[in-house]
């Protein structure tokens, strides 16, 4: 079989044990969707002034659920699942066979950069159906549809590389979370950050690629101008992701 | 007859520790060949250079030709590998499981096949976070066997298995072997190694202290035998044999000929219509044999 055709594979496999577990189709799949229907319930009436538009707070949630369901489908989903894969032993014996180890990898990117699209057109739909949001078309689709692919395989690279530093499974959500969450909230994810934002919190953004990629993902669905900056700075932050899982990636687990 | 595993020299350091010191093997095709040993001797260390997992740190090491330390996929596209402890999706179905591994070689055995082969048919359709431990260990054979590799490497394979469930993995081990697999176990289990193995290196400390065929491990075919009865009433007129009887009556002769002992012992009772009570012939067993190769080991752990 061809590499391609082992990693096609090795991506229908990773689906089929995915919905199967309980735990990753919620946490995954569920999570998201449901903390937009809450924050949008709870918070959606107001109004917020964002690059000089006057832009409804339910619009605002459903970009930055976009890029939270991106973020928890490939960075936290990648980092859990493949820590308790190597502990298990299962990265260990995969390595045993004659399948490359990229493909490997590539085959659970792959599977969480098509999680992550499934997820971001759910919040679409669901903007778009109950609280007007801007769909994203035409030339504005297209860079959209950049930010979210270079978004989905940053954080899947990101997510490979945290797990050098995670030493077991059972530490896995921990170091996952004590990672991104503060990032989430520092990059205007769960709380809309106003342009009177303290001014540390607002390097946290310029720096970590959290609130780049949410610019982005907004920029589709708010009808904000684009930048390509926010796609240079999230695809720096995958290709050092990459550069450290590739140094440091292990297929035993850390004893 | 071919040679599968040829290993001179072979050593390997941890830090300031030398967990293998120098250890020569050599398997030929088609054999089954344990090496048995107490739990840190240097078994997986070993084991697992040959499968190409660790690098050694001196020695050559030549497996189905390859230099496992180069880590081919042509290497690891003919050899099965059943770890000491490893996973597999708990979400899979055996069959699953069995398929997503197979699609992995060039040229894999039939899926009913290698279910068949460790007698997994009833769970085809289970998914493996069901299957009992024993099942599961069988569920790693079946991984190790979809590519329908030329040698199989089984570490520990039935650590832990109740005696059911080790006659179980014994007799798939022999299916294996009627398919005409090469395979190399290691265990700490001597009566696994007498069964299943052509022949046995003993390690100990890092080194091979014994090599050979199980029935002669050590010189135990040549070792002398034991000859142990109760001595009956009237012993004074017993032949004369070497030996004074113990505080409880029982005479324990070690004799280099035992044919002929026996026949003086036995002709003396059975003319006099007596008997030898008790009356026990003993080889020494694989195990004796084992402790007293790897006695020093024992106190350590």
């Amino acid at each position: 079989m061809s590499t391609a055709g082992l990693t096609l594979r090795q991506v229908r496999f990773t689906n089929k044990a995915f919905w199967r577990n309980p735990a990753s189709a919620f946490f995954t799949f569920a999570f998201p969707l449901m903390f937009l229907v809450i924050f949008t319930a709870l918070l959606g009436n107001g109004h917020l002034r964002l690059g000089g538009m006057e832009i409804r707070q339910s619009t605002y949630y459903v970009a930055a659920m976009a890029a939270f369901s991106v973020i928890t489908a490939c960075y936290t989903n990648i980092a859990i699942s493949v820590t308790f894969q190597r502990d298990a032993g299962v990265l260990k014996r995969t390595r045993g066979t004659p399948l490359p180890a990229w493909a490997y990898l590539t085959g659970r990117v792959i599977h969480a950069v098509i999680v992550a699209i499934l997820l971001v057109i759910l919040c679409a739909a669901f903007g778009r159906g109950f609280y007007h949001a801007h769909v994203p078309s035409g030339v504005t689709l297209w860079k959209f549809a950049v930010i979210l692919l270079v978004g989905a395989a940053s954080f899947a690279a990101l997510g490979l590389a945290v797990t050098a530093v995670i030493p077991n499974a059972d530490a896995s959500p921990a170091v996952v979370n004590a990672t991104i969450l503060p990032l989430l909230f520092l990059s205007g994810i769960f709380i809309p950050l106003g342009d009177d934002a303290p001014a540390w919190i607002r390097w946290v953004g310029r720096l970590f690629p959290v609130r780049h990629f949410a610019d982005g993902m907004s920029a589709g669905f708010l009808g904000l101008p684009f930048k390509w900056n926010d796609v240079l700075i999230v695809a720096a932050w995958g290709v050092a992701g990459l550069m450290l899982a590739a140094r440091s990636f292990s297929w035993e687990p850390r004893r | 007859m071919a040679v599968a595993i040829d290993v001179k020299g072979l050593r390997k350091s941890y830090d300031d520790v030398e967990a293998v010191r120098g250890i020569d093997l050599s398997v030929e095709a088609g054999a089954v060949f344990a090496l048995l040993g107490p739990n840190g001797a240097g078994k997986t260390t070993t084991v697992e250079i040959l499968e190409g997992f660790r690098a050694r740190t001196a020695g050559e090491v030549t497996v189905l030709g390859f230099d496992p330390a180069r880590r081919e996929r042509a290497m690891r596209a003919q050899i099965g590998i059943v770890l000491q402890s490893t996973g597999v999706d708990p979400y899979l179905t055996v069959a699953e499981t069995v398929e997503l591994y197979r699609g992995y070689y060039p040229s894999p055995r039939p899926l009913d096949e290698v279910i068949e082969v460790v007698g997994l048919e009833e769970k085809r359709d289970t998914r493996v976070l069901k299957l009992s431990g024993g099942q599961q260990r069988r569920l790693d054979v079946a991984i190790a066997l979809a590519g329908d590799p030329r040698l199989l490497f089984l570490d520990e394979p039935t650590t832990g298995f109740d005696p059911g469930a080790r006659r179980n993995a014994w007799q798939v081990v022999k299916n294996l072997q009627a398919l005409g697999k090469t395979i190399f176990l290691t265990t700490h289990y001597m009566d696994e190694a007498q069964y299943l193995a052509n022949r046995v290196a003993v390690i100990a400390r890092g080194e091979i202290v014994a090599e050979g065929p199980p029935g002669s491990l050590g010189g135990r075919d040549l070792a002398r035998t034991l000859i142990r009865f109760r001595v009956p009433d009237g012993a004074e007129e017993l032949p004369q044999v070497g030996a004074t009887p113990g505080a409880d009556g029982m005479l324990e002769i070690h004799a280099e000929d035992p044919t002929r002992v026996l026949y003086e012992l036995t002709s003396w009772a059975v003319q006099r219509g007596r008997s030898l009570e008790g009356l026990e012939v003993v080889r020494p067993t694989l195990e004796d044999v084992y402790l007293e190769l790897t006695g020093a080991e024992e106190g350590r752990t």
